[in-house]
């Protein structure tokens, strides 16, 4: 009988874990949302910072965020994408595959922080950018590289091998039928994955604080990448620790709420492209 | 009147690492006919197939010795280039694979790898193979809806019209019907009667009453061994060898 | 001796010769493509390497200042009168590691017990995007939670100022627990049907098979799984930083301002010029960080090549 009731307790306590993980995570949507929302206005989003009265805004980190973002993935992606399709295609059981392999490992697990030092020794420092959007999105890349060649190995190898097989048997090269149809094929995990390295790197901050800097530029928008580029996550982090300013709980608390908001939206535009790809792929009829 | 084989295998040997797979394989087809292969279940046939094409470069650790002549020239020779290779000894599979592309960019494919690009040329050579196929009135109104809409049998033809567009000589086809249903099944089998007019076939198949209705030739392999090679006629009523008569009527495979 | 055959062979080839300027193109471009894809693999090996070289050569420079002694044994960390000792920030992210798995694992393991054993479809289709939700929010903003609700909260609840391991610790918990649980769920689906249908027909309850079977049969994803989770918390930097108090000393409880490797290095990185000893024992301290991640990948692979052998 003992264990029938620790059964029917256990079965009361799993789904009571079920539901405190659902209501944590509804709790910190709730709290960031409803204490940042109000804070956002048209001012807000795309208004200047202040220095030390009330009432600035996070127009240039917004952008920032986003202009970054933009260029690490035009850095990380050929490269993510290209070794991912040598593992896939073209790798071999060999010392030089395995190495590659080990390394994309440790990338993937060294943390932000360290990617922030080398990222200032290296581009910061030694290449002179100083604090650049550059030099940022330089370092960012670092972080979505091996994450991109993952999910790019991935996705080719869920594509079916007969089609490699026919495009060969047709006359084709390797690269004609990596570029006409496995890649093709395999572009909706693509872009799944990408999006999802997007929406990281969105949140990323510890990596930023030493190469694109703490403050902005004085025109907005600025499109050069040399100047010094803060982010909205890293701004967040900024205003909380050593800004004056009177409203600065306020701002961090809509900054909050902003982040939350653009990753969320990230994260559910993932689905749409690839699913608009995926149906046009397999059948339309 | 010497008219050379189109195709030759000379002592052919395969070795996938230490295991001997092909064992001084010597073959010759003549031009326009149709070679069956028979044999039972992983005594070779396929994997002769794939040297025809030299699919066979896709798998680690394959050696081969000894020749394949296509036209009399070794396809296994150091000059020897495999892309133009496969542009004249096309394979159909045994499971259809179309790409996921519209049936027009399908049969389009071949063609423009190798450099054809003007519209035109396109849809005529896209019309014209799906008509030798047997395919076109079928697909006509839809060219450009995608290729996995379509039923299995289609799906194999498609992919022999795919192969047709690119206008080989010889079709290698790997059991190309054991995936489809009776009537798709004698509608393939109908098509290589046509196609065997301009193209040389080769057809591997675990079907018996297939090899006795479609070919002139037939192959009989076992465990790596070309056993016994004759007319279809002859290898299915008299056969020279006791084994290839055993399989033949069922005591084996 | 020009039969109708070779004559006809040698009109095909005319008119659509096998090998064209084209193809030679093609081929040209197969050839510089695969160097393209092969350069790509090695740049990612030699990223790796220069990182692990630069921070590690920079690092080791304190040691022309330091003795390792100190560095890892002492726990005065007065830069200003040249002490280095990282001890304290080596101790608070071993607690801080250690204390964030232990909070983390049960409510991880019992939702991957639930999602892969107990839960309806229904749940598990509110479950899965919630637990991926998590896993999004960015750190700093699990840093400002922690800051402006749980910190408040612990300073209440114990007449002191809130900051310290106990904070940080709840936070890192509640930002690993999605991979511990994700990975877990992994493997427990993993396990062969028939385990489960043996314990079941020897009239075992679901409790006692979840509890005798499947968590053990499962030990090696789930410490997978609890090990990446661990390395997510010792390389975690903002929220940590938010709710720790960073003040460069021994913990005396878990409610004592400390410091760990990763807020010791962001803290200093602005205050500290390149090429002093200040700054390159920070580079000391990401090179042990980088040091511990490697000793995570090394146990997980061992973890899970014996896991094969079984």
């Amino acid at each position: 009988m003992n264990s029938r009731v620790t059964d029917k307790l256990a079965t009361v306590y799993f789904w009571v874990s079920g539901i405190a993980i659902i209501a944590l995570l509804a709790a910190f949507l709730i709290r960031i949302l409803g204490d940042g929302i109000p804070h956002l206005s048209w001012h807000f989003l795309f208004g200047r910072p202040e220095e030390i009265v009330a009432g600035g805004g996070v127009g240039p980190q917004l952008f920032n965020s986003f202009y970054i973002l933009f260029l690490s993935l035009l850095i990380s992606v050929p490269i993510g994408v290209g070794a991912g399709v040598y593992l896939a295609v073209y790798a071999q059981k060999s010392k030089f595959t395995d190495l590659v392999r080990i390394s994309v490992e440790v990338l993937s697990s060294v943390p932000s922080i360290v990617f922030g030092l080398f990222g200032f020794l290296l581009f910061a420092n030694l290449l002179g950018l100083k604090f650049s959007i550059l030099g940022g999105a330089a370092t960012l890349s670092l972080l979505n590289l091996p994450v991109l060649v993952r999910v790019t190995e991935e996705a080719i190898r869920t594509v079916p091998e007969s089609y490699w097989e026919a495009s060969l048997a047709l006359g084709s090269t390797k690269w004609q039928a990596i570029r006409k149809v496995l890649i093709p094929a395999a572009l909706p995990t693509l872009i799944t994955g990408i999006t999802l390295v997007a929406g990281r790197a969105l949140g990323e901050s510890a990596i930023l604080i030493y190469t694109a800097g703490l403050s902005v530029s004085r025109f907005f928008p600025d499109f050069n990448p040399l100047k010094m580029g803060e982010t909205l996550s890293v701004h967040l982090w900024y205003i909380q620790a050593e800004s004056l300013v009177p409203d600065a709980k306020n701002i961090a608390q809509g900054s909050a709420a902003l982040l939350l908001i653009v990753v969320l939206v990230f994260n559910l535009l993932v689905g749409i492209p690839s699913r608009i790809l995926q149906k046009r792929l397999t059948g339309g009829k | 009147m010497a008219i050379k084989p189109k195709i030759k295998a000379e002592k052919l040997n395969l070795f996938y690492g230490d295991h001997h797979a092909l064992h001084d394989i010597q073959l010759n087809i003549e031009t326009n006919t149709i070679a069956a292969l028979i044999g039972p279940s992983g005594c070779g046939k396929s994997t002769f197939l794939r040297t025809l094409n030299r699919m066979n470069d896709l798998i680690d650790n394959v050696r081969i010795t000894g020749d394949v002549l296509v036209d009399g020239h070794n396809i296994y020779g150091g000059d020897s280039d495999v892309v133009s290779l496969r542009k004249r000894v096309g394979m159909v599979f045994q499971r259809p694979n179309p790409f996921p592309m519209s049936v027009y960019d399908n049969i389009a494919y071949g063609p423009r790898i190798h450099g054809t690009k003007k519209k035109a040329k396109l849809d005529e050579i896209v019309e014209h193979s799906l008509t030798q196929a047997a395919l076109w009135d079928e697909v006509k109104d839809r060219l450009h809806k995608s290729a996995l809409g379509l039923s299995g049998g289609q799906q194999q033809r498609l992919c022999i019209a795919r192969l047709l567009a690119v206008e080989p000589d010889v079709l290698l086809m790997d059991e190309p019907t054991s995936a489809l249903d009776p009537i798709s099944t004698l509608k393939v089998e109908e098509l290589t009667q046509t196609l065997k007019q301009q193209y040389t076939i080769i057809i591997v198949t675990h079907n018996m009453q297939q090899a006795a209705r479609i070919s002139d030739i037939t192959s009989f392999f076992l465990n790596g061994y070309l056993v016994e090679t004759d007319k279809t006629d002859k290898i299915f009523t008299n056969p020279n060898d006791q084994r290839t008569e055993d399989y033949i009527t069922g005591r084996f495979g | 001796m020009n039969s109708v055959a070779d004559k006809l062979v040698n009109a095909k080839e005319k008119t659509r010769p096998l090998v064209t300027s084209w193809t030679r193109a093609q081929q040209r471009h197969d050839s510089l493509m695969r160097w393209v894809f092969v350069g790509s693999a090695a740049l990612v090996s030699a990223i790796i390497f220069s990182i692990i070289v630069f921070v590690g050569m920079q690092g080791v420079k304190t040691f022309a200042d330091v003795s390792p002694l100190e560095f890892f044994f002492s726990t005065d960390w007065t830069p200003t009168s040249n002490s280095f000792g990282a001890l304290p920030f080596l101790y608070s992210t071993l607690l801080l590691t250690l204390l964030s798995v232990v909070l983390a694992v049960p409510l991880a393991l019992s939702g991957a017990l639930f999602m892969a054993k107990i839960a309806p479809k229904w749940m598990r289709e509110i479950l899965r995007p919630a637990t991926d939700l998590f896993v999004g929010i960015p750190s700093v903003v699990y840093g400002l939670i922690g800051m402006t609700f749980i910190v408040p909260l612990l300073g209440r609840m114990t007449g002191g100022i809130g900051y310290g391991i106990l904070p940080a610790a709840i936070i890192l918990a509640v930002m690993i627990m999605p991979t511990i649980l994700s990975i877990s769920e992994d493997a427990l689906r993993a396990l062969p049907g028939r385990l489960e249908e043996a314990s079941l027909a020897l009239g075992a309850t679901r409790w006692q098979t979840m509890w005798r079977v499947l968590l053990p049969a499962a030990r090696p994803g789930i410490l997978t799984g609890i090990i990446l989770g661990m390395g997510r918390a010792i390389g975690e930097t903002m929220a940590v930083f938010m709710v720790i108090g960073n003040s460069p000393q021994m913990p005396k409880s878990l409610l004592d301002s400390t410091t760990v490797l990763t807020t010791a290095i962001v803290k200093d990185m602005g205050n500290t010029n390149y090429g002093t000893t200040w700054n390159n024992a920070l580079y000391l301290m990401a090179l042990v960080l980088l040091v511990i991640s490697l000793a995570l990948i090394l146990f997980i692979r061992i973890v899970a090549k014996r896991s094969e052998l079984k």
